[in-house]
């Protein structure tokens, strides 16, 4: 379980040491496959607690762990194509930056200690900025000074937070720790005010991480200026670590039988992220921009999942997968679309299948399965959240989610639809001569585009039971 | 004892009214450093029988090295490489900041008197304090144009989250604070070296020039 953090650590310091800017996405792709391996044997076999029990493997966290694996082997393949045509950047800064945050959110997945937790999600920030600064101009530098500040601020409230959790722990009886296990079974006595404050905060603080509105901020320059391959591993990656983060905080207050309060305000942020994002998403002139706010909307779908509770919550584990998954395919295809056409305002872009004939339909595809077209996956989780949400009797934040999915449908529709349709501009063809598809640049969005389909068509056993173990850890089935 | 005590958490709270109201950089700068030294006291003065004394240490000495000397020092070289040495037009006045954030230490003050503290024993002006300071930081994190003053608010930010910190000594693992310190330390040096980029790309340390993402 150690080498899951380890090895993508151990990799980075060679990656940072190695001389040879030719042969440094290799080792991206070295560690991706050592950790896609570690996954799948603890998938197999679940070793025992590590370090005190403050590093175990449980239902949630193993799902975020083969989220992230997978995501991230996918991008180091695509990153071999895309680093090979971005000569002209320093590849050593971005190859050890991915690591170390591949490093990071492994101890996000595994932490059973919100202390713990708390160090690993800092470490996530601090890996990427630098990341976001990747195109080194002035709006990438914007953008990195944005996200810094912002969730730097995010990440200090979530400490203040952390700290008032230990405090409510702290009372007679208490367990005065701040060990999962610990403060789950010791729920009954935890200092009930304290907890909401601590909620509070904890919520403002991973929220801010998670890009939830009204923190969200952040979210649409740092996705804006990335490049599409770091797009893909933050939305699909660190928002669902700092989404296990939230579940860790709801868990502890439903143990201390705070679940209704917590579960409100969940239900409230969720909402109005989804309405933020439809607000931004109509007529958005910028597609990685708007691949942000569509971002913020999924988030948004994520907590109102486990906010209603009971069914809805199995359905939000199975959105996190598939968001993830499906973020992915539209990141990196927007990534090449962004590259061929030299601009991601929709004004220059046109006629992106002809120019790019996997890419453009990939990206098509991905913007019909992310809104929730049938028979992709993310169809049949929004649809378990909508039916969740039904079944709970909570009628009016079904029709606004209902309400909200539909604007964005049609809002995200029109402007994916003038990109990918229609004849190309007049000279794109020559820019597409040298940044056009390549196995490397277009298979690995196909893949996972073709993942999300299969998923959507069939559920492999072992992950319905993961879903279904992680879920029972949130709702004590 | 407990006079000087009260002594030390009034007057972080002052230094965060003076941060708010000070429109030179660099008289903010010596503020939060001054501030670091009153944080590096209060780990002393608080210990009870149950604090070890290598973790008291530990923190005091910590404390003093990161927020009273290191990044103050970092803060102003950057501040000196660079012709901007005054907040001129915040997004906020500052008197209204000023009013803002003392309207907030009261709030705080009133808060906590109103919840009892799971643990006894504690100092009946460390939440208030800490709650305060983390308010005034929020507001100058919010109201300031100027990357330095950005950061100033952030460092008063951190600090009000360190005072709260205390209250954990006798009972939580030092790891913890440890990361705390350390968070401050990479936060701000990774924040200093985006500065110098913008500096250099912009000539000047103001924000508002990072304006061209928007909807």
């Amino acid at each position: 379980m150690l080498l899951l953090v380890a090895t993508p650590l151990l990799l980075a310091a060679l990656a940072f040491a190695l001389p040879w800017p030719r042969h440094r996405p290799l080792v991206l792709l070295a560690g991706a496959l050592a950790h896609a391996g570690t996954v799948a044997w603890i998938w197999g076999a679940p070793p025992a607690p590590a370090l005190g029990g403050w590093l175990a493997v449980d239902a949630a966290g193993l799902l975020v762990l083969a989220l992230v694996s997978a995501l991230f082997l996918v991008c180091a393949a695509y990153a071999q194509g895309y680093l090979a045509r971005r000569r002209d950047r320093d590849s050593r800064g971005f190859v050890g930056g991915l690591l170390v945050l591949l490093g990071a959110v492994s101890v996000v997945a595994l932490s059973q200690h919100l202390g713990l937790l708390w160090v690993a999600i800092e470490l996530t920030t601090l890996s990427t900025a630098p990341l976001i600064y990747f195109n080194q101009n002035e709006r990438a530098l914007e953008a990195a000074w944005k996200y810094l500040v912002t969730c730097s601020v995010g990440i200090a409230l979530a400490l203040l937070g952390t700290f008032l959790l230990a405090l409510a722990s702290a009372g007679p009886g208490g367990p005065r720790s701040l060990l999962l296990a610990d403060l789950l079974a010791g729920g009954a006595t935890l200092d009930r005010p304290w907890l909401r404050f601590a909620f509070v905060f904890l919520l403002a603080g991973y929220g801010t991480k998670l890009g939830l509105a009204p923190f969200h901020a952040w979210k649409p320059d740092a996705y804006g200026e990335a490049p599409g391959l770091l797009g893909a591993l933050l939305s699909g990656g660190v928002t669902s670590v700092a989404f296990l983060a939230l579940l860790r905080v709801l868990q502890v207050c439903r143990a201390a039988g705070e679940g209704p309060f917590a579960r409100q305000a969940l239900v409230g942020l969720g909402l109005l992220s989804i309405g933020f994002a439809a607000v931004f998403l109509v007529r958005q002139r910028d597609v990685k921009r708007m691949l942000a706010y569509s971002s913020v909307e999924h988030m948004g779908i994520l907590v109102l999942g486990v906010g209603i509770g009971g069914a809805a919550t199995t359905g939000a584990f199975l959105h996190l997968v598939y968001n993830g998954l499906t973020k992915g395919a539209l990141f990196l295809t927007a990534g090449n679309i962004h590259r061929a056409f030299g601009s991601k305002q929709v004004e220059h872009l046109r006629g992106a299948a002809r120019v790019l004939p996997v890419s453009g339909p990939v990206f098509l595809a991905s913007f019909l399965a992310i809104t929730g077209s049938p028979p992709f996956a993310p169809f049949f989780s929004e649809f378990a959240i909508l039916d969740g949400a039904v079944k709970a009797g909570a009628w009016a934040p079904a029709a606004a989610y209902l309400v909200g999915l539909a604007v964005i449908f049609i809002g995200m529709g029109a402007t994916v639809l003038r990109v990918v349709q229609g004849a190309p501009p007049e000279g794109a063809g020559a820019a597409a001569a040298a940044m056009g598809d390549t196995a490397l640049t277009a298979g690995p969005p196909l893949l996972l585009l073709a993942l999300v389909l299969a998923l959507g068509l069939w559920v492999p056993g072992p992950l319905r039971a993961v879903v279904a173990a992680a879920a029972a850890l949130v709702e004590g089935g | 004892m407990t006079g000087w005590t009260d002594l030390l958490f009034i007057l972080v709270l002052v230094l965060d009214l003076f941060v708010l109201a000070s429109s030179r950089l660099r008289a903010g700068i010596r503020a939060v450093a001054a501030q670091g030294v009153l944080l590096s006291l209060l780990p002393v003065v608080l210990s009870g029988d149950a604090t070890e004394t290598r973790h008291v240490a530990i923190l005091a000495v910590g404390a003093l090295v990161v927020k009273a000397v290191g990044i103050p020092w970092l803060l102003a070289r950057a501040t000196r490489e660079s012709t901007v040495s005054r907040e001129v037009t915040p997004l906020l006045g500052f008197l209204p900041s000023l009013v803002l954030g003392a309207a907030g230490i009261a709030a705080a003050i009133w808060f906590a008197a109103d919840l009892p503290l799971p643990v006894p024993g504690m100092h009946p002006l460390l939440v208030p304090t800490s709650i305060g300071t983390v308010w005034c930081g929020l507001l100058l994190i919010v109201t300031r144009r100027k990357a330095v003053g950005q950061v100033l608010g952030f460092l008063v930010l951190e600090n009000g989250v360190f005072v709260l910190g205390l209250l954990l000594s006798d009972f939580m693992p030092s790891m913890v604070e440890v990361g705390v310190l350390l968070d401050l330390l990479a936060a701000v040096f990774v924040m200093g070296l985006v500065m110098f980029d913008i500096q250099r790309a912009f000539s000047s340390l103001d924000t508002e020039k990072l304006a061209s993402l928007k909807d």
